[in-house]
C-alpha cells in the first residue's frame, strides 16, 4: 500500500510541481483546490499526510486545520501548511491550530521533500 | 496650586509680554506697584473691578487672566506626562506651568500632538502591512507565482531524464508563471505607489515637494516666460500642504528661475540643435557654472533635449535633497542611495566634472549616461571650511557602453554579490 498525501493548494502550477515530485517519491497524491471541501475531503481520503495553503478560497488553512484537530481520528495527522506568509505572529497562529510544520513561499522542492519525508517518518509511519 | 489662584501669574506674563514695567501697569490701574507685586506673585486674591481694569490695560478679556490656558491644553499637558512613561514630580503644578509660560505649554501639547499623529500613521502603515487584504493579496500572488516558477525550473533543472509529455507541460507551466510574475509584480508596486501618494505619506516635506515638480513635469513655463514668480505657482497648489513643502519647493524654484535666466530655453534649444550635448560648452556659451548646466538639461521638456532625463542632486552628507525620475534608474524614496553612483564620486572631488557609463543591477540591461559635478553651496570663506553639493544628470541610453559601471539603487533592495560599498544585507536573497 502507498503512501497518500492530500493536497490542498489553489494554485495549479504549484500543485503540479508538487504532484510530481511527491508521484516520484512514491506517494499517490489527491490534489484539491477549494477550501470549503478540504475538510471533508481529508476525512473522507484519510491520507496519511496533508499539505495545505494558508490562503484558500472557500475557507482558510487554519480554520481547515482548527476543524480537522476538533474532530475525531485526525489529532495526529501530520500537516504541513504552505504560506506566503511568514510572520512569527502567522507562525504562532499555525502553531497554535495544530499545524504539525509550516513552510513559506517560495520553497525549493528539496525543502518540500525533506519537511514530507520527516513528518511521515515522525508520525510512526515510515 | 488651583488654576483659579494663578491670576496674578498670568497678570505677570501678559505685562511681560507687552514689556509693560511692574509701576506703568499699577499706576494705570490704579494701585500701588507694590499692591501689583503682591497679586503678581499670587499672594493677594484679584477679581471684581480691579481685575477688569488690569485686563482692561493689558488689552485681554478678564476671563483669560482669572481662567488662564484653556482646559484643552492643560488636559493635554496632563496626557503628555501620562504617555511620557516618566513621573513627573510637578504634575501637581500642570496649572502654574500652564499659566506662568504658556508659549511654552503650547509648543509641549503641540509636540504631544504630533507624536500621537505620527504614533496613529505608524499604526496605520503596520496595519496595512499585517491586514490591508489587497496588500496581503497581492504579496500572496507574487510569492505563489515565484514559489511556482521556483519549483517547476528546479524539476527541470534537476530532473535527470524527464519524459517529454511532462517537460513540454513543465516549460508550459514556467512560461505562463513568469508572465503572471511579470503582471503580478506590476500590480504590487503600483499599489504601493497609490497608497504613497495617500494621506499617510503627508507630512513628508520633501515627498510634497517632489510630488509638486512631478505635476508639473518638472517644467514651468511661466518661470521661462517670467511671467510668473515662484510664489506665485506655489499659491493654492494642493501637493504642498506644509509650510516646510512650501519652503524646499520655493527654493528649487528660485534655483530653477535662477538657471532659466542665465539659458533662456530658445537660445538653448537653438545651442542643442546644432552640436552634440556638451554641457562644458555649454557653460561656456552661457558663462555659468556646469551644475547650473546639468540642472537645466534635466529641467528641459523631452521634445527640448530629445529623450529623457534624470537628475539628483544631495548635499554634504549624501542626502538626496532633489530627485528627477528617470526610466529605468531607481532611485531610492527613503535612507541612502548606493554609493557608487558618480554622484558621490564626484562629491568627494568637488569642481571636477565626473562622467561614467553605469548599469543598475537587478532590473535591466539599459545603460545610462551620467554626468555629475559638485560645487560649493555657499561663498568660501576664510576659516570657514565650505560645504558642497552635488548634482547628477541621467541620460538613458549611453552611448559606447564599454563595460559600465555596475551600481544599485540602494543597499536594502540590491542584489550585487560581494559588493565593497555594502552598508546592509539585501532584502533580495538572489540575483533576479
Amino acid at each position: 500500500m502507498g503512501r497518500h498525501v492530500v493536497l490542498i493548494e489553489d494554485e495549479p502550477n504549484i500543485t503540479e510541481a508538487i504532484r510530481f515530485l511527491l508521484t516520484r517519491d512514491g506517494w499517490s497524491v489527491d490534489a484539491h483546490t477549494d477550501g470549503a471541501t478540504a475538510v471533508e475531503v481529508i476525512r473522507d481520503a484519510n491520507p496519511d499526510l496533508v499539505i495545505l495553503d494558508l490562503m484558500l478560497p472557500g475557507k482558510s488553512g487554519l480554520e481547515i486545520v482548527r476543524e480537522l484537530r476538533g474532530g475525531e481520528g485526525m489529532t495526529a495527522l501530520p500537516v504541513l501548511m504552505l504560506t506566503a506568509r511568514g510572520q512569527m505572529r502567522d507562525r504562532e497562529m499555525a502553531e497554535k491550530a495544530g499545524v504539525t510544520r509550516f513552510m513559506t513561499k517560495p520553497f525549493s522542492n528539496a525543502e518540500v521533500l525533506t519537511a514530507v519525508r520527516d513528518l511521515h517518518a515522525q508520525a510512526g509511519q515510515g | 496650586m488651583a488654576r483659579d489662584t494663578l491670576t496674578g501669574s498670568r497678570i505677570r506674563e501678559r505685562r511681560l509680554i507687552l514689556g509693560l514695567r511692574q509701576a506703568e501697569l499699577a499706576r494705570e490701574a490704579g494701585i500701588s506697584a507694590s499692591y501689583l507685586n503682591l497679586i503678581e506673585h499670587n499672594r493677594r486674591r484679584i477679581g471684581g473691578k480691579l481685575l477688569v481694569d488690569i485686563a482692561g490695560v493689558l488689552g485681554v478679556e478678564p476671563s483669560m487672566l482669572s481662567e488662564g490656558a484653556e482646559a484643552a491644553l492643560i488636559s493635554t499637558l496632563r496626557e503628555a506626562a501620562a504617555d511620557s512613561g516618566v513621573p513627573v514630580a510637578e504634575l501637581d503644578r500642570v496649572d502654574e506651568f500652564a499659566g506662568r509660560f504658556p508659549g511654552w505649554a503650547e509648543v509641549l501639547a503641540a509636540g504631544h500632538r504630533r507624536i500621537a499623529t505620527l504614533e496613529r500613521t505608524v499604526e496605520t502603515l503596520s496595519d496595512r502591512l499585517t491586514h490591508d487584504p489587497n496588500l496581503a493579496a497581492s504579496v500572496h500572488e507574487v510569492l505563489s507565482t515565484a514559489a511556482a516558477i521556483r519549483s517547476t525550473a528546479s524539476i527541470l533543472a534537476e530532473t535527470g531524464e524527464l519524459e517529454p509529455e511532462w517537460r513540454d507541460r513543465f516549460h508550459k507551466n514556467l512560461n505562463e508563471d513568469s508572465l503572471r510574475l511579470s503582471e503580478s509584480s506590476r500590480a504590487l508596486v503600483s499599489f504601493l505607489d497609490e497608497g504613497d501618494a495617500g494621506e499617510d505619506r503627508r507630512g513628508m516635506p520633501q515627498e510634497e515637494a517632489e510630488a509638486f515638480f512631478q505635476n508639473n513635469g518638472f517644467h514651468f513655463p511661466a518661470l521661462e516666460e517670467g511671467s510668473a514668480e515662484p510664489e506665485d505657482l506655489l499659491e493654492n497648489e494642493p501637493a504642498l500642504a506644509s509650510e516646510a513643502a512650501r519652503s524646499l519647493a520655493r527654493a528649487a524654484l528660485e534655483q530653477y528661475r535662477a538657471d532659466a535666466r542665465v539659458m533662456p530655453l530658445k537660445a538653448l534649444a537653438r545651442e542643442l540643435q546644432s552640436t552634440v550635448i556638451s554641457p562644458v560648452a555649454l557653460a561656456r556659451r552661457f558663462g555659468c557654472g556646469l551644475p547650473a548646466v546639468l540642472r537645466r538639461l534635466a529641467a528641459l521638456p523631452e521634445e527640448v533635449l530629445g529623450h529623457e532625463a534624470g537628475l539628483v542632486i544631495c548635499d554634504a552628507s549624501g542626502t538626496l535633497l532633489f530627485r528627477k525620475p528617470v526610466t529605468g534608474f531607481a532611485m531610492p524614496r527613503f535612507g541612502a542611495s548606493c554609493p557608487l553612483w558618480p554622484l558621490y564620486t564626484a562629491l568627494v572631488n568637488p569642481h571636477v566634472p565626473v562622467r561614467r557609463n553605469v548599469v543598475q543591477q537587478g532590473r535591466n540591461t539599459a545603460a545610462f549616461d551620467c554626468l555629475a559635478v559638485a560645487w560649493p553651496q555657499n561663498q568660501p570663506d576664510f576659516g570657514e571650511d565650505p560645504l558642497y553639493r552635488a548634482v547628477m544628470l541621467i541620460l538613458p541610453g549611453a552611448k559606447d557602453a564599454q563595460d559600465p559601471q555596475p551600481v544599485g539603487a540602494s543597499c536594502r533592495i540590491c542584489p550585487r554579490r560581494g559588493c565593497t560599498a555594502r552598508r546592509e544585507p539585501s532584502i533580495l536573497k538572489e540575483e533576479f
